[in-house]
């Protein structure tokens, strides 16, 4: 028997309430489907599945709020067959008052879906009265503000960040880019934030140590790249899902991957994996102009890399000064998990690699890992 | 303004009074006469009524009782004193197969008026067969009409329409009330019903349905439960049989939780009677289960701190309530 439990999606988050199942008692899923909608503080999370089996019983029901690691559900590994109860268990009935059923059937609710505060934990008047008040929607702003500040205070009690800056010259990105889209539809055109994406991938094969997570006082590495990107959400607050596999993949599969992880971010639709996977952030802001972003790592992340916008400033090449596109790269990174001689190389390698963006474009494709198998 | 008087005191001028109004009553018992009953409740009447009407009688509840019910048919309002609910037991024959039931039996030719006075209860060190809570037995007994003062106006106030009652009435004086002082009205006349409860206390969280010698115990629970936040009310049944439905039945539809405290055992008892007639009546304005704070069941023990432990007392009542709002303590 395979228990699936409630995921954490993130540091942020204590608790999930179940929305939705998708699967029911009896369907056979596959490791990587999506089987139910869980809300967070932050979004309604489609949670994925982790093992192949088939569905023996459902043992959270739509409207619960349960802590994360419960058990949401059993099931049949391949091939298991489930075992005849020795004892045939009559199902305690859940308790609920005389008057308090009464009163839910007149509002129209399900007294078996609350949990009651009564003699015996019974179901109450008062709990239907409070159940039926028309409680103030669930204000996705104000919990999700509530979540960003756990998190971050979390990290600046717990990091002991160091940040590092540099400013990288892009007239070659740029310009490559420009030929690349030339005479390609808006749709297939890759944005600078790809290349930026795939080039923070590249540059971390030589400091690992800046790609991974911080757990019970040891650095635990990641072997693939999944980048959180950043997305600021329309109305306020922000989410920083998974790019999955930015090391390995081609820029136009990225671009394609980043484009709709926006869409569904702002959609409310994101993963389960998306949420609990990014093995670094990569946040972006040149689009508001800002020339530099030192960022907070969202734990138990132990880096963040951060983009200012590009500007054409005075760079001195080969003894001349010239107008010159150039970008600000910065690496806030957690100093338990490495020292600023590393940070000082990724944002080396970042600035080599962004030189030569057609090898960028080229660089081997490694077989992808195993998404999840890391978190 | 009031007078303070005590429930002993308050029996005694309801004696006097009836016996001053009807020469048909008279007061016959053991010990009631020149020791002056013994609880003291008839002293000095046998000097004011003389021996004709306060009568002492040889120790035959039996035969007393038996006698009193003659009298009754005969014309005459007879009040017998049992001493104790525990020694009505040797009576239960005429009491219940001749009182109660010679109206039905002659066809509606025949009525009992006779008015019986028992002292009840435990809770002073007296052992097992002097310690009985029997009126639920009593009132178990259709054409009995049993009631159970609590209070000082109760006890003065309630014999006058026991005498009027045209069948058969009991009264059960709880043996620790008799030094229970309360207030009175100075003069004009003090009338009761003997049919119906009384909302001792207000409240709105908890119905306290109790009787007789539990009532004060009753009114200190719910004195600590406002302590808690917790607002009782407690409901003082008065007349154990008939028994006064709609009173229950409208505070427990407030208070929507009811907790019934009784000194009888638990198995069987009046608290047993009441719990089933809330569940057949109100069953849908309940927010939590039933519950009753009744003597353990065993024979009342002598020692004081085992006695103590046997019968309800303030805790177990503020106990009970917690548990049936959810706080388990």
């Amino acid at each position: 028997m395979i228990e699936f439990k409630l995921p954490s999606l993130g540091a942020d988050m204590d608790e999930g309430t179940l929305l939705t199942w998708a699967v029911k008692p009896g369907d056979s899923v596959h490791r990587g489907q999506v089987v139910a909608v869980v809300d967070t503080s932050k979004a309604a999370v489609d949670v994925e599945i982790w093992h192949d089996g088939v569905v023996h019983e459902l043992l959270v029901q739509p409207g619960e709020k349960v802590p994360v690691g419960t058990v949401l559900a059993t099931l049949l590994a391949p091939g298991e067959v489930a075992a005849p109860p020795e004892t045939v268990l009559v199902a305690a009935r859940h308790a609920v008052s005389p008057s308090a059923r009464k009163r839910a059937r007149e509002l129209g609710l399900d007294p078996d879906t609350l949990s009651g505060t009564g003699a015996q934990g019974s179901v109450t008047l008062a709990d239907i009265e409070a159940a039926a008040a028309p409680s103030a929607a669930p204000d996705r702003q104000t919990e999700m503000r509530k979540a960003i500040a756990a998190a971050m205070s979390r990290s600046k009690r717990e990091i002991p960040h160091y940040y590092l800056s540099e400013t990288i010259p892009m007239a070659n990105a740029l310009t490559w880019l420009l030929q690349r889209n030339e005479g390609r539809p808006i749709t297939e055109r890759i944005l600078p934030a790809v290349l930026l994406l795939k080039a923070v991938a590249m540059a971390l094969k030589r400091t690992p140590e800046l790609n991974g997570f911080y757990r019970d006082g040891a650095f635990q590495p990641a072997l693939a790249v999944h980048a959180g990107v950043a997305i600021s959400l329309r109305g306020g607050g922000l989410v920083a899902p998974a790019l999955h596999d930015v090391g390995v993949k081609p820029l136009e599969q990225l671009m394609r991957e980043l484009a709709d992880l926006v869409k569904r971010a702002r959609a409310g639709s994101l993963r389960s994996s998306e949420m609990s996977d990014p093995t670094l952030t990569v946040t972006n802001l040149g689009d508001q102009g800002v020339e530099s972003v030192f960022g907070v790592i969202y734990p138990p992340q132990v880096a963040l890399v951060g983009f200012g916008s590009v500007t054409v400033r005075p760079w001195v090449q080969d003894g001349e000064i010239r107008a010159q596109p150039v970008l600000c790269a910065t690496l806030a990174a957690d100093h338990r998990a490495s020292d600023g001689h590393r940070g000082a190389l990724f944002l080396a390698e970042l600035h080599a690699l962004l030189q030569q963006p057609q090898a960028l474009a080229d660089a081997a494709a490694l077989p992808a890992t195993n998404q999840g198998t890391l978190t | 303004m009031g007078r303070r008087i005590s429930y002993r005191d308050a029996l005694r001028e309801a004696l006097r009074e009836a016996l001053q109004a009807d020469p048909r009553v008279f007061l016959m018992g053991e010990d009631v006469g020149r020791y002056g009953g013994t609880y003291a409740v008839s002293k000095g009447l046998l000097d004011e009524f003389g021996p004709e009407r306060i009568r002492d009688t040889p120790l035959s509840e039996l035969g007393f009782v038996g006698a009193g019910i003659g009298a009754a048919l005969g014309g005459m309002r007879p009040i017998v004193e049992v001493m104790t609910v525990n020694f009505s037991l040797l009576a239960l024959d005429p009491i219940i197969n001749t009182a109660a039931m010679l109206h039905h039996m002659s066809g509606g030719q025949f009525s009992v008026p006779l008015v019986i006075r028992m002292a009840t209860g435990a809770g002073r060190q007296v052992a097992a067969q002097h310690s009985n809570s029997f009126e639920g037995w009593y009132a178990h007994v259709p054409g009995l009409r049993v009631l159970a003062p609590a209070t000082v106006e109760d006890a003065r106030a309630m014999l006058a329409p026991a005498l009027a009652d045209p069948d058969p009435v009991l009264i059960f004086e709880h043996a620790q009330l008799y030094n229970l002082e309360g207030e009175l009205p100075d003069d004009g006349p003090l009338t009761v019903d003997i049919h119906s409860a009384r909302v001792r206390r207000a409240g709105t969280d908890v119905s306290l349905i109790t009787f007789g010698g539990c009532l004060t115990k009753a009114l200190q629970a719910a004195e600590q439960l406002a302590a808690q936040g917790i607002s009782a009310e407690v409901i003082d049944l008065r007349v154990l049989r008939p028994l006064d439905d709609a009173t229950v039945m409208a505070s427990v539809r407030k208070c929507r939780r009811a907790v019934v405290i009784d000194e009888g055992w638990r198995s069987g008892s009046l608290a047993a009677e009441v719990m089933a007639r809330i569940a057949e009546q109100a069953f849908f304005d309940l927010d939590a289960p039933l519950a009753r704070v009744c003597s353990e069941e065993v024979p009342i023990p002598y020692a004081r701190h085992m006695e103590e432990a046997a019968l309800p007392q303030v805790p177990k009542i503020v106990a009970a309530v917690q548990a049936l709002l959810g706080n388990t303590p």
